[in-house]
């Protein structure tokens, strides 16, 4: 099958490599019919997460019909039409039990790698490096989804492939963040990054009860995605500052909830964000955390913090006073999708949102390596490229 | 009380000290803490022995030691390998105390056993890989066998590597599961077995105790052992 395989910072090659097969007992087979790049893809691409190998096939976004499952299988069918969540979940330990599927216990088969740099492991992700489990990835024609009954989510007809694909990762993500804010009436949420995670933040924060969301980028395109779509208010952070602009905006108490939906590649221009570049780049730090430092110090006293956006090792020049003294809240963490897969496929049934319509780039899987540079470099106006791998 | 030498030693003081011998089965079965902190500069094969009473002829006798062995003491090389760990399990006491009390299941999760055979209900004998295709065995007797919540054993006279262990089934808090310890010593011998121990075990046993440990959760919740060996790569 054709696969878009890693090979090192900047260099993503779509190859010829082996078809899938089960292994285990509780696996499936996945002919992907759709897939999608995400911005945690870029954190890979750009070569910033640790224990990627040349070789590994990214891809963590995708659905598609059951081909094959393993002898233990026993929800799911040959021919059912699924969507996948990114997160490999077991669906019987102390964490998948209580609703804490990105937490799973049992589906990272290098949960020593990951215990040593975290104290604990999370679970197995698709086509997230090795820390996380080293699973082949969905920019495929096809994946292997372990534990299938649990993972697999029937798809009704009815409903097209680009309207529910985002269920496996960006629109469930953008739910949490916004759950995680803890939405009271009057609220008014600020959303640092409106790129797809941003835009689902936005949109859900409103589903959630929020007086007033506001929007933070600096791309056009994109402010224009939050203002129409997410009928966020926005602010360009080039053209003022943010934290300033979101205070004065909001009386002077500051936002009741932050999102940080940037992440570790944060863009900024100042000395501090000059000094983080500097330092990624020799690796002495592996974050850049200049939306996640912004986002501390405009959150109002006793609000909350809340972060999609991934990080992956340290961080330096946190404001860490600001949070202790003004008694933040932090809510954070690899999305839960199993948990909200199936209220937000009905809420897209019930057409209270379209989720294709951030949609800007449909190519082929052949195209990848041109798909990944434009989205990454937020050329030709892409905000989400979706790959058919027929 | 110090390290126990030889049989009719042991048999003699866990008879006259009923008392201390349940305050040990109680810091063993029992407690929380680290348990070989407790054990600190005694091995682990003689705490055994005295709180079960020390009814099986085993090997570990340190009273005539050879030359390499002398060496080995001095240069610190001997020091025997001993590693704790626990993992708590979504599963009851029971029902994993069942699965590891047929020792014949160890090496679905412990890679580096070959295979366990059980002669009877005391004794097994153990196959254990060793780099370069090698392999080290040994006879091992069951020490103490407490059902739903201890399983004890310690290798006997003529093993290619002296080792004890324990493995210690507590139940969690309120729906946490089980808390499953695990405690082993290996007293590898001088000379050249040594560096093949060491390696038997990496750099870091703890670490592939852990990771042995977490098989068997995955095994005991999941109902398979996570891997991606086998799966496509752009590297094939
Ligand atoms: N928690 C999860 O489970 C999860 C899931 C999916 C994605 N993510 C993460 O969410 C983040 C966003 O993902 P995406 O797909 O939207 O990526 P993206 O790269 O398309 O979007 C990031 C946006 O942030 C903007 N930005 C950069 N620096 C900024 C700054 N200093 N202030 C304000 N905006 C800034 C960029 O212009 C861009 O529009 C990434 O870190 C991704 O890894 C997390
Ligand atoms: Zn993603
Ligand atoms: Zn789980």
């Amino acid at each position: 099958m054709k696969a878009v395989c890693w090979h090192g910072a900047t260099d993503v090659r779509v190859d010829n490599v082996p078809d899938p097969k089960i292994i285990n007992p509780h696996d499936a087979i996945i002919k992907i019919t759709l897939t999608a790049i995400c911005g945690s893809d870029l954190h890979l691409y750009d070569g910033f997460i640790p224990s990627m190998q040349s070789g590994d096939i990214l891809g963590h976004e995708f659905m598609g019909e059951v081909v094959e499952v393993g002898s233990d299988v026993k929800r799911v069918k040959i021919g059912d039409r699924v969507v996948v969540p990114f997160t490999i979940s077991c669906g019987n330990c102390f964490f998948c039990q209580r609703d804490l599927w990105s937490l799973c216990d049992n589906s990272n088969p290098n949960a020593a790698i990951a215990e040593k740099l975290y104290g604990h492991s999370a679970a197995g992700l698709f086509g997230y490096s090795h820390i996380f489990g080293g699973y082949a990835g969905g920019q495929a024609q096809y994946a292997r989804v372990p534990f299938a009954d649990v993972g697999l989510f029937k798809i009704p007809d009815g409903l097209t492939d680009e309207q529910v694909l985002f269920l496996t990762d960006i629109f469930p993500t953008g739910y949490m963040a916004a759950e995680n804010c803890n939405i009271q009436p009057g609220d008014t949420v600020a959303v640092w990054g409106c790129g797809p995670v941003g835009i689902f933040a936005i949109k859900s924060a409103y589903m959630l009860g929020a007086d007033r969301v506001i929007g933070i980028d600096r791309v056009p395109e994109r402010l224009q995605l939050a203002k129409e779509f997410g009928k966020a208010e926005v602010i360009n952070y080039e053209e003022v500052d943010a934290g300033e602009a979101v205070k004065e905006m909001t009386g002077g108490r500051g936002p009741d909830a932050c999102i940080d939906a940037v992440g570790m590649e944060a863009h900024g221009t100042d000395a501090v964000a000059i000094y983080d570049r500097v330092k990624q780049a020799v690796r002495l730090e592996t974050d850049r955390p200049t939306a996640l430092r912004q986002v501390i110090v405009a959150c109002r006293k006793g609000g909350t913090v809340s972060i999609p956006g991934v990080y992956g090792g340290l961080l330096d020049k946190i404001p860490f006073g600001a949070a202790f003294n003004k008694g933040l809240n932090f809510k954070m963490g690899q999305t839960h999708v199993h948990r909200y897969l199936s209220p937000l496929l009905e809420h897209i049934q019930n057409g209270d949102i379209d989720p294709s319509y951030i949609i800007t780039h449909r190519m082929k899987l052949e195209d990848a390596p041109k798909a990944y540079e434009i989205f990454k470099q937020k050329k030709d106006n892409c905000i989400k490229v979706v790959l058919d791998p027929l | 009380m110090e390290e126990v030498t030889n049989q009719s030693n042991l048999q003699s003081q866990s008879a006259s000290d009923s008392k201390g011998e349940s305050e040990r089965w109680a810091s063993i079965i029992g407690g929380s803490a680290m348990v070989l902190m407790g054990l600190q500069q005694r091995s682990l094969r003689g705490a055994l022995m005295a709180v079960a009473g020390g009814s099986l002829a085993l090997h570990g006798a340190k009273s005539e030691k050879s030359l390499p062995a002398t060496i080995a003491d001095a240069t610190g090389i001997n020091k025997s390998i001993r590693v704790e760990k626990t993992v708590t399990i979504n599963r009851s006491a029971s029902d994993l105390y069942n699965f590891w009390h047929d020792l014949e299941n160890l090496p679905t999760f412990m890679q580096h056993l070959k295979s366990v055979k059980v002669h009877d209900d005391k004794r097994s004998h153990w196959i254990a890989t060793a780099p370069l295709g090698a392999s080290v065995e040994w006879d091992a007797e069951i020490v103490s066998d407490q059902p739903d919540r201890l399983i004890a054993w310690a290798s006997v006279e003529g093993a290619d590597v002296d080792n004890s262990g324990f493995v210690r089934f507590q139940p969690a808090p309120q729906g946490r599961g089980t808390e499953v310890k695990v405690v082993l010593e290996y007293n590898p011998p001088g000379g050249a077995l040594t560096g093949a121990l060491a390696k038997l075990f990496g750099e870091e046993p703890e670490q592939q105790i852990g990771a042995e440990l977490s098989r068997f959760k995955q095994l005991m919740e999941a109902g398979e052992i996570a891997t991606t060996e086998g799966q496509p790569s752009g590297r094939s």
